[in-house]
C-alpha cells in the first residue's frame, strides 16, 4: 500500500493535524444508514470494503509519526495508561508477533521483520527504529512486548483473557481513548467494563456478543465501528486528563464549530490469539474536523440525519447535549433531504 | 489449511504419533494449549472431519502434532489414518480451536486423563513448566499401554500412572484440594462424567472444573428445505449451515457475523420446527418456532418451509 506519511503533527496544544483529500476520502465513516440505535455491528474483518482504510489488518494512515509521538508524551506524564497483568504474559508476545507479521506483511516499505529461529529482527522505517532481540526473552526488548509493539502501532488495544465463560480486560495500551480507563476497568469482566453503556444492555446487546466472542475463532477476526464526538482532534480525552479537556465543551460557537468539533471513529477488531488463547482488542481512532467531513456530500447529509434524530440517552452518553444544536444548525444547510445510498461509501472519487 | 503428513511413529499397536507441516513449507498459527484441529480424511466414499488435540508445544509453529488411536469400530476415520496415511501424503486440517484452555489465574492445576485422553495435557505441560505453575497430573490407562504413556511424559513426582494395579482414588484425591485449584479432565465419555460427578458431589464450584470438549457446534443431522416464494427445494448436508445452501444456491440471503449474535440472517419460518442455535432469539421466540437464524441455527423437523 502506498502511504505518504506526514511529519509530526499534533494532537494537543496547537492541533496541527489536518486530513488531506486522500485521508477525507477514505474515512471509515460510520453511519450505513440516516438514523443510528445500538446493535451487535460486528462483522468478518476482510481485506477491502467501503474504504481503504479496511485493506489492511492493522491500518496506518498519514498520521502514523504524531500519533506514535503523542503516545509517547501520554504516556511520560502517565505509566498507568498500559498495564499488562501478569498472567498474560504469553498474550504480550501473541500481540508482538501478530502487529509485527502483519505490518511487515501490508506495508513492506515501512516495517520489516526477519527472523532466524527467535532471534527476530524489526525495522521500523517511519520511527526509526532498527531491533533486534530474542523472541520470547522480554530482557532482550526496551519495554515488555506489548507496551514495545502499541508504541508503534496507532490506535489503542486492550487484551482479553477468557475464562468462567467470560471475558476480562486483563491488559491494556490506552492514550486515545473516548472518555473511558484502564487503569479503572482493568480486571473487569465484559459486562462490568461496559456498565456505563445506556439502552444497550436491555436489549441483550452484551449477552449476545460476548456469546458471540467467546466462540471466536484463530484466523477469523471480526470488525465493528463506533463513533462519537470529540472537540477538537485531540486524542487523550481520558478521565484522568478531564480539566485539560473538559472545558473545550463550552468553547464551541456557531463560528468555530465546523473547525472544532470532530466525528471520532473506532475501528475496533477483536482477533483471537494463538499461544494464550486471550482476545486482542484494538481501537483504531479515526478524528475529522466537520469542515473536512461535509465535503462528502453524502457524509456531511447522513451525519445531519442521524444527529437530528438521535435518541436522547445517547446524546446524553456521548456527551454532546450541550453543542448538539450547534453542530445541527451547521450541518442542516448541507442537507438537502436527497435520499442517499445504503452503506457507508464516500460515493465520489475526488473533492 | 493445507498441510503434509511428516512422520509417523507407532507408540503402541493401537496408538499413532502423526506431524504435519504447512504444504507449502513457512509456519502454522501459534496454538494454545489445549487446542485441537479438524483434520479432514479422505475416505473412499465420503470425507471424514475428526478433531484432535494438539500435543506439539503452543510456540511449535513449523509443525503440529496429533496422536490417533484406532478406535475398535472406526467409522474410518482413525482406521484410514492408522493404515493408510503415510509421510508426504497432503491433507486438509481446520484451524486450531480451543474449548480446554489452562485457567490463567489458576493457583494450582489438577489434570486427570484416562487413555488416549492424556493428548491435551502433552501441550499443558510446557506452558505450565514455562510459567512455574504448580500441577499435578494423573494419567489412567491399561496395563498394556503404561509404557507408550510413561514416554510421552516427563519424569517427575507430579506426574502418576494409574492401571489396574495401581488405581486411582478419586474421591481422595479431589477431596484434598485447596479451593484454589482447577480441575481438567479428558478422556473416554463415561470417565470425565464420573470424575465431574464426583468433584460437584464435593463441592467444587463449576468455573473450577474444565472439561475436554471437542465443540461439535457445527454440523448435524442433515434436512431439506423449501423456499415458500421461489418454490426452490434444497438438501443442507450435515457439514453445512443453512445459510450457506442458500448462498450456493444463488439466493443472497441477508447476513452479518455469521455467528448466530447480530440477528441480521433471521428468516420466517411457514412449517417444521428449527434447532436453535443462536444467541439471539429470545426464549418467547424460540418456543414461537416461527423464526430461524440461517447462519447457525438447524432442523429438528426433515423439512423446513421458509417465507424467503
Amino acid at each position: 500500500m502506498n502511504i505518504s506519511l506526514k511529519p509530526a503533527e499534533t494532537f494537543r496544544g496547537d492541533f496541527s493535524t489536518r486530513n488531506s483529500d486522500a485521508a477525507i476520502l477514505r474515512f471509515p465513516f460510520p453511519f450505513p444508514e440516516d438514523a443510528y440505535m445500538y446493535g451487535v455491528n460486528i462483522e468478518p474483518h476482510l481485506r477491502g470494503g467501503p474504504s481503504a482504510a479496511y485493506d489492511a489488518v492493522f491500518d496506518i494512515d498519514e498520521h502514523y509519526i504524531g500519533e506514535c509521538q503523542d503516545r509517547a508524551l501520554t504516556l511520560i506524564d502517565d505509566p498507568a495508561r498500559c498495564q499488562v497483568l501478569p498472567h498474560m504474559a504469553a498474550a504480550e508476545w501473541d500481540t508482538l508477533e501478530l502487529l509485527m507479521e502483519s505490518l511487515s506483511t501490508d506495508y513492506p516499505d515501512l516495517f520489516q521483520l526477519t527472523k532466524k529461529g527467535d532471534a527476530w529482527r524489526w525495522v521500523n522505517h517511519p520511527l526509526g527504529i532498527d531491533q533486534s532481540f530474542t523472541f520470547g526473552n522480554p530482557e532482550t526488548l526496551p519495554y515488555p512486548p506489548f507496551e514495545y509493539i502499541t508504541r508503534q502501532v496507532q490506535g489503542d488495544f486492550t487484551l482479553q483473557d477468557q475464562r468462567d465463560n467470560n471475558l476480562f480486560m486483563d491488559g491494556g495500551m490506552v492514550t486515545s481513548q473516548a472518555d473511558w480507563s484502564l487503569n479503572f476497568d482493568l480486571g473487569m469482566s465484559f459486562h462490568e467494563w461496559h456498565g456505563p453503556v445506556p439502552l444497550a444492555h436491555e436489549l441483550a446487546v452484551f449477552d449476545r456478543a460476548l456469546q458471540y466472542l467467546l466462540r471466536l475463532q484463530l484466523g477469523k477476526p471480526v470488525r465493528r465501528l463506533n463513533w462519537t464526538l470529540t472537540v477538537n482532534p485531540r486524542l487523550d480525552t481520558s478521565p484522568e486528563n478531564y480539566p485539560l479537556w473538559g472545558p473545550d465543551k463550552a468553547t464551541v460557537t456557531p463560528e468555530n464549530v465546523g473547525a472544532k468539533m470532530c466525528l471520532r471513529v473506532e475501528l475496533q477488531t477483536l482477533t483471537r490469539l494463538g499461544r494464550s488463547n486471550a482476545i486482542l482488542f484494538g481501537i483504531r481512532g479515526y478524528l475529522i474536523r466537520l469542515e473536512e467531513l461535509v465535503r462528502v456530500k453524502k457524509f456531511a447529509k447522513r451525519m445531519h440525519r442521524v444527529l437530528r434524530d438521535l435518541h436522547p440517552e445517547i446524546v446524553d452518553y456521548k456527551g454532546m447535549t450541550r453543542y448538539r444544536q450547534t453542530i445541527l444548525d451547521y450541518l442542516a444547510p448541507f442537507d438537502d433531504g436527497a435520499v442517499l445510498s445504503s452503506g457507508t461509501a464516500a460515493d465520489q472519487a475526488s473533492l | 489449511m493445507k498441510a503434509r503428513l511428516q512422520e509417523i511413529q507407532t507408540l503402541a499397536p493401537a496408538i499413532k504419533r502423526l506431524s504435519l507441516a504447512p504444504e507449502n513449507g513457512g509456519e502454522f498459527p501459534a496454538a494454545s494449549a489445549g487446542a485441537h484441529i479438524i483434520v479432514e480424511i479422505p475416505g473412499p466414499r465420503r470425507v471424514w472431519k475428526n478433531a484432535y488435540s494438539l500435543v506439539s508445544a503452543p510456540d511449535e509453529r513449523r509443525r503440529y502434532e496429533i496422536i490417533v488411536r484406532r478406535v475398535a469400530h472406526s467409522r474410518g476415520g482413525s482406521a484410514w489414518l492408522h493404515d493408510h496415511a503415510a509421510p508426504g501424503q497432503g491433507v486438509e486440517i481446520g484451524m486450531p480451536v480451543n474449548l480446554f484452555p489452562v485457567a490463567a489465574t489458576a493457583k494450582k492445576h489438577l489434570l486427570l486423563s484416562a487413555g488416549i485422553g492424556l493428548t491435551p495435557f502433552l501441550s499443558y505441560l510446557p506452558v505450565l513448566k514455562a510459567a512455574n505453575a504448580v500441577f499435578e497430573l494423573h494419567h489412567c490407562c491399561r496395563l498394556s499401554e503404561v509404557d507408550a504413556f510413561r514416554a510421552l511424559l516427563p519424569a517427575g513426582e507430579k506426574i502418576a500412572l494409574h492401571t489396574s494395579r495401581n488405581t486411582l482414588d478419586l474421591a481422595a484425591l479431589l477431596n484434598t484440594q485447596k479451593l484454589h485449584t482447577h480441575l481438567y479432565v479428558c478422556g473416554p465419555e463415561e470417565f470425565m462424567d464420573m470424575a465431574v460427578a464426583s468433584a460437584r458431589k464435593l463441592g467444587w464450584p463449576e468455573a473450577k472444573i474444565h472439561r475436554e470438549s471437542f465443540g461439535g457446534a457445527t454440523g448435524g443431522a442433515p434436512f431439506r428445505v423449501k423456499l415458500a416464494r421461489s418454490g426452490l427445494e434444497l438438501q443442507v448436508k450435515e457439514d453445512e449451515s443453512l445459510l450457506e445452501v442458500l448462498e450456493a444456491a444463488g439466493q443472497s440471503p441477508p447476513n452479518l457475523c455469521r455467528g448466530g449474535a447480530c440477528g441480521v440472517c433471521e428468516l420466517p419460518v411457514l412449517e417444521g420446527l428449527p434447532e436453535h442455535r443462536d444467541h439471539f432469539l429470545s426464549e418467547q421466540k424460540r418456543a414461537a418456532n416461527t423464526a430461524i437464524m440461517s447462519c447457525v441455527s438447524r432442523s429438528i423437523t426433515p423439512e423446513l418451509v421458509l417465507d424467503f
